[in-house]
This record gives structure tokens, sequence and C-alpha cells, in this order.
């Protein structure tokens, strides 16, 4: 337990802040993944075959590639790609994008994949009579969208966003190959230094079981309250 | 783009490929008896049992596979007790610690998708068994078990190629799959996209071949035909 201890003698609050990082990233990650979504589910429900196409690489590849690759993908060549695009601009001076924004955009990209899929679903679940509904009222688009098939397309969504959400939160432990100091990582180094993996892996497991399960309640009670008309 | 650089990883990354496609078809092996097992465990009426398996499954849902590996390949290597026993071969190589925690990931997601094929099997097909006189372990064996494995087929193909996915893990305690072998090829060249693209085309071909030979598999045990 000593080996828990706050301060200089333990490691419990470099696990606390740790855990604090794991919780960040992942938000973030999953903010992002819905930014991609809000791009990519209209880009799949569009008649166009062209963006069809795009919207479905988009998420095959995604699926399809490990997540592993995809983090040494940005790692490595997260740099490269910004110093390019600030090369254009005439920027030609060394740029180093830190380990967060970096492992947030790896995992939102790949979070951004599943939410596509969920919203999708969501979406084409939705009764036509709703559209055709809201186009007889002479709504616009946005009211439509916003008033009408948001709001019910969460209610379908939610449950299977609290699944892309534990993803996401899972996924997040594979950043700690880029260096950015979450459980996993912080786990690593006390291990490390204490010659303990086996007790400091195992209270790795146990915090993530804790977010896992703490978010599945709060999940629970987002779904009683987007069901409430049902 | 480095052409010439993508011609000539390819053959090194195929060859990991062999290691990526051995480590995901012994772990799916041994995970769809571990699944089964617990499935089994799970439709017991006994509460205890029934428990452990629910937390068996749960505890390995809950937490990242990373974790898992290093448990069992950072972890189990601490206890001096384990070191004098049998287990300790095993223990001591990556491939086969490796394999455990894919074995043992892939049997807990296994067990849930082959309890609920199990739960939804509509009650008056046993019932039907029971009137004909066939004994429960016929029943099971026959009847149950055949149905459960057709009804789970979709989900079990997605837990394939996760699973496959997973694998990339692998690469974290050192051993040289797709993933791990992509990784030394970008850290040596910095040359991340075209190796991105090359070792990614080969993990899409997989899931491919994985995804359309589950689709054959579904419409060669549909009820329909």
């Amino acid at each position: 337990m000593e080996l828990l201890a706050f301060g200089d003698t333990g490691w419990g609050d470099e696990l606390f802040y740790a855990t604090l990082m794991t919780i960040a990233v992942s938000i973030t990650a999953i903010l992002i993944g819905f930014f991609f979504a809000l791009i990519f589910t209209p880009l799949k429900l569009s008649k166009s075959k062209f963006l069809n196409f795009i919207a479905n690489s988009y998420t095959t590849i995604i699926r399809g590639v490990p997540e592993l690759l995809v983090i040494y993908l940005f790692f490595f060549g997260g740099t490269g790609a910004v110093m390019f695009v600030a090369s254009i601009f005439g920027y030609n001076e060394y740029i180093e994008i830190n380990a967060f924004i970096t492992g947030a955009f790896a995992i939102g990209i790949i979070s951004g994949a599943y939410s596509t899929e969920v919203f999708r679903g969501a979406i084409q679940s939705i009764d036509k009579g709703q559209f055709e509904a809201a186009n007889v009222l002479g709504l616009n688009k946005f009211s439509k969208f916003f008033k009408i098939i948001l709001p019910q397309a969460l209610r379908l969504a939610i449950p299977n966003l609290s699944n892309v959400w534990q993803i996401t939160l899972k996924d997040t432990s594979l950043i700690s190959v880029t260096g950015l100091v979450e459980i996993m990582r912080q786990s690593y180094i006390a291990a490390g230094s204490t010659r303990d993996p086996l007790f400091f892996y195992s209270f790795a497991a146990v915090l993530y079981l804790l977010l896992t399960f703490l978010s599945m309640k709060l999940i629970n009670k987002l779904e009683v309250k987007y069901s409430r008309g049902y | 783009m480095d052409f010439e650089l993508m011609v000539n990883s390819f053959p090194k990354l195929l060859n990991a490929t062999l290691i990526t496609l051995k480590l995901l078809s012994v772990s799916l092996i041994i995970g769809l008896f571990i699944g089964l097992f617990f499935a089994i465990l799970r439709l017991n009426k006994n509460v205890f049992i029934n428990r452990f398996a629910y937390g068996y499954s749960y505890i390995f849902r809950g937490t990242p596979l990373l974790v898992q590996i290093f448990i069992i390949y950072f972890g189990l290597g601490q206890i001096e007790y384990l070191r004098s026993t049998i287990f300790w071969v095993i223990l001591k190589e990556p491939y086969w610690c490796a394999i455990i925690a894919f074995a043992l990931n892939t049997g807990a997601y296994t067990s849930e998708i082959l309890r609920s094929a199990f739960q939804t099997i509509k009650p008056g097909l046993i019932e039907a068994g029971k009137s004909l006189g066939i004994s429960n372990k016929i029943i099971f064996y026959k009847i149950q078990i055949p149905i459960a494995i057709r009804q789970s087929l979709p989900a079990y193909g997605n837990e394939i190629i996760l699973m496959m996915k997973g694998t990339s893990l692998a690469s974290t305690v050192t051993l040289m799959d797709l993933t791990g072998v992509a990784k030394y090829i970008i850290s040596t060249t910095f040359k991340p996209i075209e190796v991105f693209i090359v070792a990614g085309g080969i993990y899409l071909f997989m899931t491919f071949v994985i995804h359309n030979f589950v689709k054959f598999l579904e419409k060669k045990y549909s009820f329909n035909s």
C-alpha cells in the first residue's frame, strides 16, 4: 500500500494525475471523433456515389487497420505533415507537436469511424414519416435536423455510442507508446523503478475497470434522459 | 512517395504477416474453447458459477488488451513461485504470453457472443427435442450448439477482425509481427506513410478475406436455404 502513497514516497499522486490524463485524452478523442462523424455521416447517407465512396473508404480503412499502426503513423508522420503544411505558408522552423495532440487525434480518427457507423445506423432507422412530416410542416433544413432528427437519432445511438466510448477509453492505453503519461505509461514508469510490474499493471487494470464502470453508470442516466418520451 | 521502399519492405512485411496469422489462429482456437466454456457457465443457474463467469468477462472486456498482455508478460514473471514451476517454460516466452492474453481476451468476448446466441434460441426448439424423448446432452450438442453457432456467426466475424487488429499489440512485447516490423521500418527510414500504406494494405486484405469468408459461412448455414 505504501507504493500508492501520495507525495514523494509513493506513486499515488502520479497515478491520480495519469488517470485524469487518460480521461482528458479520451474525452478529447471522442469529441474529435464526433467531429469526424459529423462530416462523414452525411457523406455516407448522401445519394452521390462519389461521396459514399469517400466515407466508406474512411470507415473501412480505419476499422480494418490496427489502432497501433494508426498511432505509429501519426506519431512518426504527424510532425512531418504539420511541417509540410507550415512550409507551404513559408514557415520552415522545426515544429514539435505534443504527444497529447498526436494521441488524441489518432484515437479521435479511429473513434470517428465507429461513431460514423453508429450515427448512420441511427439516422437510417428513424421512420421515413418523420422526415416527410418535417418537410410537410415546412421546417427548414436546420431545424429539421436539430429538432426532429437528432433527438430521435440520439436516443437510438446512445447505447452504441457507449460502446464507442468504451473502445475509445481502452484505446487510449495505446497512446502510451508515444510517451504521453497516462495510466499505462505511468504504470510502466512505476513498474520500472520499483520492479513491481505485477502490482502496478494490476492497479492500472483496476483503474480502467473503475473508469469503464463509472462511465457506464453515467451513460445509463443519459439513456434514461433521452428515452423519456417512450 | 518512395515506391522503392514500398516494394522493398513488402516481402519483409509479408513475412511478418505469417507471425500475425499464427498468433491470430492459435489464440482464436484457444479463445473459442474458453468462450464456449464460460458461456455454458453463464447459463448455469448456480449464482456463484454465474457470477464467476460474468466477472471474468467483465474484467477482460473492461480493461485494455495492452494491460492484460503487460500483466501476463511482465507481471507474472515477478512471482518467484511461478518461476520454479513447469509454467515458466511457457511464461518466459513472449510468444506464449501474447497468445495467453489474446486467448483470454477473445474468450471473454466470445463467451458473451455465445451466451446471447444460446439465450435467443427459441424455447420451442428445446421443448420439441424433449418431447421427442431426446436426452438433454444430445439436445445441447445437436440442437443448441449448431443453432447458437449459426446465430453468433456475424458477431463472431467481427470479433475475429477485432482480434486480428489486437494481435498488433504483440509488438509491444518484442514480437516482430506485422505491426512490429512496420514500426521497425518506419523508425529506421522515417517514411511512415509509405510503410503504413503497405502494412495497412495487408491488414485490410486480411479483413476483406475474413469478412467474406464469414459471409460465405453465414449464407451456407442460413436457415432459409
